[in-house]
């Protein structure tokens, strides 16, 4: 699969798509070994590139900067049945992506600097996509003593959360986010209050009363969300909300940001593209955490993004292997995956109507990449080359059977959508290739 | 092989078929499927009472009853019901502990599949898990209760209890009260008596309803003097303490104050109203002795015979299709 690592490619004949600085053009890119050396109209045919190039013709196709997805779970180390890196390595260059940070819930969790350095090491060995991580926000994602926050950056974490797992105790929350600020790091919470949420399972309401599955309301996001904000505030920390998925969430977001709080917010594309409809007939794949939301919330998610109140989208990738899944409802795990379906679904978004191609796109290249403050997500001269190749309308149907890797939990099974990856380049390596490519 | 011109014969008067494979609910059933499988339920009724209570319609069928919950009555009820029908009936009790610790649900269908029954009964404590264990068995599924989601036997012996004792169903005022949030007996109930054409209200303290409820198409009362007032059927719901994951009630005497069914609120209702209870009863806490035995309202008891012969209806319907290979 992978090319010889040195020499200069040119992908010629692309329109050229970089939502930071606005451009869309026709033309190309020159690449010599990892990085990018030029790029602009003149590349439009192989001429340009001058002799000795490798000549990658674009068919008139997307060639856009590769995404970068800001919140994914890894498997390995621990869980290696339900997906390795290489697996998960594999998933995210099918789908496009270049650069993924997971969370620190592997097994053991990523509270040491000696785990982070193992997960990259690891990663460096596969060779996909970059995996960068989060340190664990509090000592076994517990939620009770900080974790060693200023050599898990060191190390190279990009920000602190405790994963899946709400920090849920005020003080230690006070704690960290002040802590973190040390460091310019920032804490990612999963906003969601434990005390509400407990029990709970799909979204609180008629499909949850119907179905006889215990609710999660809505409260229980806006609550822990309101609560964050204040602390922010009173700590001057950064503060990250995930995956926001209601309308009182986007909400708060919103008003914290009017009043120039340090808070940012992603969601994923589960809680702009579904609603609980999809938990019907108990659908396991369509249990996650948090519940999808109601059509409103949705709306609202959707709104969020097109307003910019939401920064960015992350695929919350979770894989689970079919034992964990095919239970009854209530004994099924949360969690969806998520890497090869992130692009197509986002771009549901611009053949919406919702947001232009450029915007849609920032929300998983630029925009996450400034949150993490990785020189990732952008082309432009100098820069790694790190590139994907796509076709904005091509349909296609999301089969979890054809997806890449064991767990094959997507909640968009049997969904059509628009948008199709050619190939995907990582250092200037073409790391994936559509099959018809 | 038939000829084309031999016609069959057909029967003047057919019942209507039952077009479903398995009973996992009341919702997604017709008027006409309620009222044919109440009909038949009847004819066994009187069948019950005889000495010579024995058939044959499905003899040389299996029936198994899987159940991942403790229950006496249910269990017992389908066990006569398979029994009379000239069935096998074997009893699977199955602690959801066990099943935890290895053996999922779709190990425990592929176990099924290899014994060739014709009909299981399932209960388990997990909504949604006898649908599940439907889709992968090849045989006829009864829900005999699933988490908080149907129990779509119990409110079918519960609208033949009603009307064989009033003659109808449509048009009736019925007050469901107690503990709807956790139960599926009210769920079923909601569905059957609202396709059947009754009005149905829910009477509970907030804490024990769920949200939205009022969309299931019911009026909800959390004063239980209002819900009752002019009711023909008050339908009491057992409180399930096992149930109750955190303190939805501050206590027995004050959930009893308010309500439990005695004859000061009872009053209230239509002097004829008639009490109902799905059973095992918690008496002083959801109910009252004395309203519980009262043999000219209460029909609890009667509601245990009607199990009977709705669980031999419906076991029926589904080893025995009238209509083959759908």
């Amino acid at each position: 699969m992978a090319q010889p690592r040195a020499g200069r490619v040119a992908y010629v004949n692309a329109r050229l798509l970089d939502p930071a600085s606005g451009l869309d053009v026709l033309g190309g890119v020159l690449t010599d070994g990892e990085t990018i050396v030029h790029l602009g109209p003149d590349l439009v045919r192989a001429e340009g590139a001058g002799s000795g190039a490798q000549i990658v013709d674009c068919d008139g196709h997307c060639l856009a900067p590769g995404l970068v997805d800001m919140r994914m779970q890894l498997r390995e180390p621990g869980d290696e049945h339900m997906e390795t890196l290489k697996l998960a390595g594999q998933a995210a260059v099918a789908g496009g992506v270049t650069s993924m940070v997971c969370l620190p819930n592997t097994r053991p969790v990523i509270d040491d600097g000696a785990i982070l350095e193992f997960v990259a090491r690891r990663a460096r060995q596969v060779g996909l996509a970059k995996v960068y991580a989060y340190g664990a926000a509090t000592k076994g994602l517990k939620g009770e003593e900080l974790a060693e926050m200023g050599m898990l950056a060191e190390a190279g974490a990009l920000g602190f959360t405790d994963g899946t797992r709400a920090i849920a105790d005020a003080q230690v929350m006070r704690r960290a986010l002040s802590y973190a600020s040390t460091f310019g790091l920032m804490i990612v919470q999963h906003p969601e209050d434990p005390s509400l949420a407990e029990g709970g399972m799909v979204n609180e309401g008629e499909m949850a009363t119907r179905l006889g599955l215990s609710g999660i309301p809505t409260c229980a996001e806006s609550i822990m969300l309101a609560r964050d904000v204040r602390l922010a505030e009173l700590t001057g920390g950064r503060y990250h909300a995930a995956h926001v998925s209601t309308a009182e969430g986007v909400e708060i977001i919103r008003r914290a940001k009017e009043r120039g709080l340090a808070v940012t917010a992603d969601t994923a594309p589960f809680y702009f593209a579904l609603n609980e409809l999809a938990v019907g007939n108990y659908r396991t794949f369509a249990k996650l955490s948090p519940p999808l939301r109601s059509e409103a919330d949705r709306l609202a998610v959707v709104r969020g993004l097109a307003e910019g109140v939401i920064d960015a989208i992350a695929s919350d990738h979770s894989p689970q292997d079919q034992d964990s899944k095919r239970r009854p409802f209530a004994q099924a795990a949360f969690g969806g995956v998520g890497l090869e379906t992130l692009l197509a679904v986002t771009l549901g978004l611009y053949h919406g109507g919702h947001l232009p191609l450029l915007s849609a796109l920032r929300l998983v290249t630029s925009a996450p990449a400034s949150l993490l403050g990785l020189e990732a997500g952008r082309l432009k001269q100098g820069v790694a080359a790190d590139l994907v190749l796509f076709d904005p309308d091509r349909g296609w149907m999301v089969n979890a059977d054809r997806l890449v890797g064991k767990s094959r939990n997507s909640p968009f099974d049997g969904h059509p959508v628009q948008g199709h990856v050619r190939r995907t380049v990582v250092d200037g390596r073409t790391v994936f290739k559509a099959y018809d490519f | 092989m038939h000829d084309g011109r031999s016609a069959r014969i057909v029967p003047a008067m057919v019942a209507p078929a039952f077009l479903h494979r398995h009973l996992l609910g009341i919702q997604g059933l017709t008027p006409a499927e309620i009222g044919m499988l109440l009909d038949l339920s009847d004819g066994y009724v009187d069948r019950n009472r005889r000495n010579d209570k024995k058939q044959s319609t499905l003899r040389g069928r299996t029936v198994i009853n899987l159940f991942f919950e403790n229950s006496t009555r249910t269990r017992t009820s389908f066990e006569l019901a398979g029994k009379r029908l000239g069935a096998d009936v074997i009893n699977m009790q199955v602690s959801t502990s066990s099943v935890n610790k290895g053996e999922t649900l779709i190990d425990t269908a592929v176990t099924l599949n290899a014994m060739h029954l014709d009909v299981l009964v399932v209960r388990h404590p997990d909504s949604g898990a006898v649908q599940l264990l439907s889709e992968k068995v090849n045989c006829a599924v009864i829900n005999g209760g699933d988490g908080s989601h149907e129990h779509p036997t119990q409110a079918l012996l519960d609208a033949l209890t009603i009307r064989r004792r009033t003659g109808r169903l449509s048009g009736l005022v019925v007050a469901i009260c107690g503990d709807v949030l956790h139960s599926r007996v009210a769920r079923s109930n909601i569905h059957l008596l609202n396709i059947m054409g009754a009005r149905v209200r829910v009477v509970a303290p907030k804490t024990l309803l769920p949200t939205d409820v009022d969309k299931l198409g019911v009026e909800v009362f959390s004063d239980m003097k209002k819900g009752l007032k002019d009711c023909d059927i008050v339908m009491m719901l057992r409180v399930q303490n096992e149930r109750m994951s955190g303190n939805f009630i501050p206590s027995i005497r004050e959930y009893f104050h308010f309500f439990g069914l005695d004859y000061a609120k009872l009053s209230l209702a239509q002097p004829e109203a008639l009490i109902m209870h799905p059973g095992p009863m918690n008496r002083g806490f959801e109910i009252d002795s004395d309203v519980a035995d009262d043999v000219e309202r209460s029909v609890i008891r009667e509601q245990v015979e009607m199990g009977v012969a709705v669980r031999m209806a419906v076991l029926e319907v589904l080893a025995h299709p009238s209509v083959e290979a759908i």
